[in-house]
């Protein structure tokens, strides 16, 4: 039998019996969907992630201030319990370093702020002019904190477009005097609007000068110190010179964790592929599951058509002709589920970029070919044993069955 | 030669303990271009018999020559060349795919055999016209009558020009009329030279035939004997 006569033969075939033969391209189409979708979802989850990561900055060196858990044991460190705070200081001493092109020393709490009567919450962030081009944060309007002494703040404020809205509708908000705490501070600039990111929500900052931020919050300790090293091969010595630095003036205690950008993004990603890998396995088990239903829905047509089985043996088909054609048959359900499931995948993963714009959900191409090419491979695994029940059948016994 | 060479063909069936010999020590010649109809009780052996003929089935014991050739030795797939292009068959039970059109069913046997298109297109068109079929290519066998099913049928038992057709009870779904026009087919068949062996139970078709064979158990019981076909040939004027 010629190749398009056994697939035109298959495809009518399929055709005669509309109820299994969607059954089985669902079942198929589901799990091949399944496959898109979940890995659009993994997958988005990671680009999402990594994405929000490179938008704090880029090449940065980030100091937190005490020893992360992981460096082991430090002898200095179990003797003083309390670590040595990060002060302005040690940022200052940042600056002059080798690699390093921006510092910006970072001071956070909360507070009240308040304009015309109207008072509300606020996450104050304690910084410097650096801060701003370091986070990559845009300003709708004026200017950013002055270049100045670090531990003498002039007495301004940089504030979060909602805030600005909040508190000045559409009045121009640039020169007023707002009271954060019970300092009087005025507005020289308003962030553009950047909605929900990761770790701040800059629509609802309060950008201060850090002095003027540890006295609001009457303490001399830094929250974070970021350092820009200026291009990426210089990250891990600024890393390492930071490290050090610091070390030296906390009189050699390593009292301080230094991590880079680089790092925790290269962690964030590892991890999340690894979860879109197993999610795309266990998307993967559904393809297993219709492949035995394929298999099921072949071994109900042998059974079903096994008079015409032994028909096309009385008019002369081989064996070979037989399994080819039931073994085609079943090869077309799951390929035409896979398409199916292909082009559901992606409708599902477009549905989900609409109702969450801001999350890239788009399957991996790895995802989408294992996905395909293991739908039609178990299609036709599952297809071999039942075409080959086909062609062992007796003729005269099958051509007694109607 | 003779077309058809059984020797002491044995054909056992078990059923649980029991054997039921099917065939039994059959011996058989049937000449080119015979029409041979098998009568005989039910289940005296006709369909066991004819089912060996059309390779369907082996015999358990004894040789089939077809065409001076042994068959019974041939591998499933030789003997399925065989089938495809030396025999057809006639079934009462017309065993027609009730999804393909009338004209797909009769270049099936073409089709499964690799022929190419545009031949199985031309010889499936004269098959239709042969058999008055003509404005009936596109029907399902459902849109059909039983004859015209039958038809259908013949017209795919012909169309790989086997030179032996097998019909068991090709009329026994059929009323008397449209049995008598499926009957005057398969005879005009025979007309050609094709042989012919029938299967029937209905005495005056057997009478039809230009030999009898009447089965009991699984032997002979009476054989009309063989014609001698090289005076037949003179007298219809054949070569
Ligand atoms: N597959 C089988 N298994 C067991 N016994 C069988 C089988 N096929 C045929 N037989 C037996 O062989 C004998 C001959 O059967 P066969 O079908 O050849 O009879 P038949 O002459 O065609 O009868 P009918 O006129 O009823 O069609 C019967 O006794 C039958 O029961
Ligand atoms: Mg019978």
């Amino acid at each position: 039998m010629r190749l398009t006569d056994t697939l035109r033969f298959a495809r009518d075939a399929a055709a005669g019996t509309p109820l299994r033969t969607a059954l089985s391209v669902l079942a198929m189409s589901i799990g091949v969907a399944a496959v898109v979708i979940l890995t659009a979802l993994g997958d988005g989850a990671r680009r999402y992630v990594v994405g929000q990561f490179s938008s704090l900055g880029t090449n940065l060196v980030i100091v937190l201030p005490g020893r992360s858990g992981t460096g082991g044991f430090n002898p200095a460190n179990a003797i003083t319990s309390t670590p040595r705070d990060l002060t302005i200081d040690d940022a200052a001493s940042l600056k002059r370093l080798p690699g390093v092109r921006r510092v910006a020393p970072l001071a956070v709490g909360s507070s009240e702020i308040s304009f015309g009567g109207k008072l509300r919450e606020i996450m104050v962030a304690g910084s410097t002019a650096e801060f701003i081009p370091i986070r990559n944060f845009e300003l709708a309007q004026g200017q950013g904190l002055p270049e100045e002494d670090w531990n003498r703040g002039s007495s301004v404020a940089v504030i979060g477009a909602k805030i600005r809205s909040e508190l000045f509708g559409s009045n121009p908000a640039i020169g007023q005097l707002i009271r954060v705490g019970d300092r009087r501070l005025r507005v020289v600039g308003v962030l553009k609007s950047t909605g929900q990111g990761l770790g701040m929500n800059t629509d609802e900052l309060v950008i201060v000068p850090v002095s003027l931020a540890q006295s609001l919050f009457n303490s001399n300790t830094l929250f974070r110190i970021m350092v820009e090293a200026s291009n990426r091969e210089t990250i891990p010595s600024a890393k390492a010179q930071t490290l050090a630095t610091l070390k030296q003036r906390h009189r050699g205690e390593e009292d301080v964790t230094v991590i880079t950008q680089d790092a925790v993004l290269a962690t964030f990603d590892r991890l999340l592929g690894t979860l879109t890998l197993g999610v795309a396995g266990i998307a993967a088990i559904s393809l297993a599951v219709a492949g035995i239903l394929v298999m099921n829905v072949m071994l109900v047509a042998v059974t079903q058509r096994t008079g015409e089985i032994g028909l096309l043996k009385a008019l002369g088909a081989t064996a070979r002709t037989i399994r080819l054609a039931f073994l085609a048959e079943a090869a077309m359900l799951s390929a035409v589920g896979a398409v199916v499931g292909y082009l559901l995948g992606q409708l599902g993963a477009f549905a989900l970029r609409q109702f969450f714009p801001v999350f890239p959900a788009y399957p991996p191409d790895w995802a989408v070919i294992a996905g395909l090419s293991t739908a039609l491979v178990t299609g036709l695994l599952f297809g071999v044993m039942p075409a080959r029940r086909a062609a062992r059948l007796d003729p005269v016994q099958a051509l007694m069955k109607r | 030669m003779a077309l058809i060479e059984l020797s002491a063909i044995e054909r056992r069936f078990q059923l649980g303990d029991t054997t039921v010999h099917a065939l039994a020590g059959l011996n058989l010649q049937i000449e080119a271009g015979e029409y041979v109809a098998v009568m005989g009780p039910s289940g005296s052996g006709k369909s066991t018999l004819l089912n060996l003929l059309g390779l369907l089935d082996r015999p358990n014991a004894g040789t089939y020559k077809l065409e001076g050739r042994d068959v019974t030795t041939l591998s499933p797939d030789e003997q399925a060349t065989v089938r495809s292009t030396r025999i057809g068959f006639v079934f009462q039970s017309f065993h027609l795919v009730p999804r393909l059109t009338a004209a797909e069913n009769i270049a099936l046997p073409m089709t499964l055999a690799g022929t190419p298109a545009a031949e199985r297109k031309q010889r499936v068109a004269r098959a239709l016209k042969d058999f008055g079929l003509d404005n009936r290519a596109d029907h399902k066998p459902d849109e059909l009558s039983g004859g015209q099913r039958q038809r259908v049928a013949i017209a795919r038992a012909t169309i790989m020009q086997p030179a032996l057709i097998l019909a068991d009870e090709p009329t026994g779904n059929l009323d008397r009329h449209t049995g008598e026009e499926v009957v005057n087919l398969l005879e005009a068949l025979n007309a050609r030279g094709v042989t012919l062996v029938v299967v029937t139970h209905d005495p005056g078709m057997g009478a039809r035939a230009r030999r009898q064979l009447v089965m009991e158990d699984g032997r002979l019981q009476s054989d009309s004997g063989t014609a001698d076909i090289s005076i037949l040939g003179k007298i219809s004027g054949r070569p």
